[in-house]
């Protein structure tokens, strides 16, 4: 059981900023951390690898990690930390990153294999791609056999591919060996597919906490179709207006009268909705 | 031509390179402790250090070699404790010219290094921490092997700063030859008695030795952007 109670004064991008975290993790669980951009999210990982101060305790199990007396230093925490730029050492080869951690042959070898780098185990890191240097990020954060393990966003620079591959590597390794786990990200189906539980910051607070099901559902039981996007453009044909939105990662063309039209900023976050009655899965 | 480079003494010149050789050695060893705290810290007394650090490349050589002189002659409580308990004179000898130099060229050690450590990805020496690794094990092992320009550079001008070094080494080590006659010294007193010959065969072999040391560098950190892509 992790339990952590932490308050930090942050100075964001929106000011003066009190980060007042009350949380309780069960061990082996897969959390999802998830919020607006400056809400604490990094800050709060980083508390809890002890590279920055903050007021509060936190405790693993029986061990104490924080509290008003002491701060365990990182070196002493077994944590493995997921960076989103990887931090690889670019002076040792794949498999040295990961030795570096631990003279565990067998263990790296085996993470490696799962993560089908065994090819590139002597490569440096900068001769590899962004997904492959993710993967070595991740099994270097998996060499000590973390208590925790962190990850800071650790797919947001990869494509839409590569997140996907990354992401069962990801489940693949939370199976095998079990260890609980905080992961910052902001794409639903990411969160939906690995996490056991979400639990959103704003400005430091928590405001959601729950399962990735109904806290990322837009529409609770309604059978209606929701989607947020963004307005890119409002065309006129003739005697309609046909407004193109973006949402997610495709665009799509909708009919909108001219009252609608008048409402309307170019750029602004939309929200279309409409009755889902059976509409038509297909496999692609 | 030949009889020329036959006939001139080398002397000077061993002591030029002997001289930046022994500095160079001692500062990279008191530099990089310094220059990986300054590069780590942020308490107030950074600042400070840092201007003391710097102040060599300020101050005229023949301010710094003035006061070196008085702190170290026979008649400072310095210079009377190291003859009295080693037996040893620190002016107008070698070991007095490899003091007055480490102060002279400290700054050209400390700050391409400091620089250097300050430009590493702090996640990188993060995730070593997280590693289990100490602060200390972390720069030798990490910090140091990923600025290997910085340190090339440190080296290298360090080196050829001192082999330069002039109104310091005459003021503190005079003109002694087998001693304290180094390079500099040594062509300064051939335009005095003017011995232009002899001065531009000198200034002729320094130009060509520093030229070549500096293009080894530079190639040197060529081939390392490629290999590490630093």
């Amino acid at each position: 059981m992790i339990k952590i109670d932490i308050n930090k004064k942050l100075h964001g991008g929106h000011g003066e900023m009190d980060l007042d975290v009350n949380l309780e993790i069960k061990q082996g669980d897969f959390v999802a951390l998830s919020g607006q951009s400056g809400s604490g999210k990094t800050t709060l990982l980083r508390i809890l690898a002890g590279l920055e101060d903050s007021k509060g305790r936190v405790k693993i199990g029986d061990e104490l990690w924080q509290d008003e007396k002491m701060m365990l230093p990182s070196q002493k925490r077994k944590i493995g930390f997921v960076f989103q730029d990887y931090a690889l050492f670019p002076n040792m080869s794949v498999e040295q990153n990961l030795l570096f951690v631990k003279k565990d042959q067998a263990l790296a070898k085996h993470l490696l294999d799962l993560t089908q780098l065994s090819e590139l185990k002597d490569r440096l890191p900068n001769t590899l791609s962004g997904g492959q240097k993710q993967r070595v990020s991740l099994c270097r954060a998996m060499m000590n056999r973390p208590k925790l393990l962190l990850m800071d966003e650790p797919l947001s620079a990869l494509d839409p591919a590569m997140r996907t591959k990354l992401q069962s590597e990801i489940l693949a390794l939370h199976k095998e060996f079990g260890t609980t786990t905080i992961m910052v990200s902001h794409d639903p189906s990411e969160i939906y597919r690995l996490a056991s539980r979400v639990v959103v910051l704003n400005f430091g607070k928590i405001i959601n906490d729950g399962l990735p099901k109904d806290v990322l559902l837009k529409t609770r039981g309604s059978q209606k179709f929701s989607f947020e996007g963004e307005l890119l453009d409002i065309v006129k044909v003739d005697v309609i207006n046909i407004a193109i939105v973006s949402i997610g990662q495709q665009l799509v063309e909708v009919v909108v009268s001219d009252n609608e039209v008048k409402n309307l900023k170019i750029g602004q976050s939309v929200s279309l909705s409409t009755k889902a009655f059976t509409p038509m899965i297909q496999g692609l | 031509m030949i009889e020329i480079f036959q006939s001139i003494e080398y002397e000077p010149f061993l002591l030029s390179f002997k001289l930046a050789g022994v500095t160079t050695l001692i500062l990279f060893i008191i530099s990089v402790p310094l220059a990986w705290y300054l590069s780590q810290t942020s308490s107030r007394v950074k600042p400070l250090i840092e201007s003391l650090t710097a102040l060599p490349i300020v101050l005229p050589p023949s301010v710094l070699g003035f006061y070196i002189l008085v702190a170290l002659s026979q008649n400072s409580p310095i210079g009377l404790f190291f003859e009295d308990v080693f037996g040893v004179k620190l002016v107008f000898n070698f070991t007095g010219l490899v003091v007055a130099s480490c102060f002279y060229s400290l700054p050209f050690m400390v700050q391409p290094l400091q620089g250097g450590f300050e430009s590493i990805n702090k996640n990188m020496l993060e995730a070593s921490y997280i590693s289990g690794k100490s602060k200390l094990e972390t720069m030798i092992k990490v910090a140091l092997p990923n600025i290997k320009p910085a340190l090339m550079t440190a080296i290298i001008v360090t080196f050829a700063h001192t082999v330069g070094e002039f109104g310091v080494v005459l003021m503190v080590g005079g003109s002694i030859p087998g001693e304290t006659k180094v390079a500099s010294v040594a062509i300064y007193e051939m335009v005095e008695i003017m011995d232009y010959k002899s001065a531009h065969i000198y200034s002729a072999i320094m130009v060509i030795i520093s030229f070549l040391v500096l293009l080894s560098v530079y190639i040197f950190n060529g081939r390392q952007s490629k290999k590490f892509g630093i």
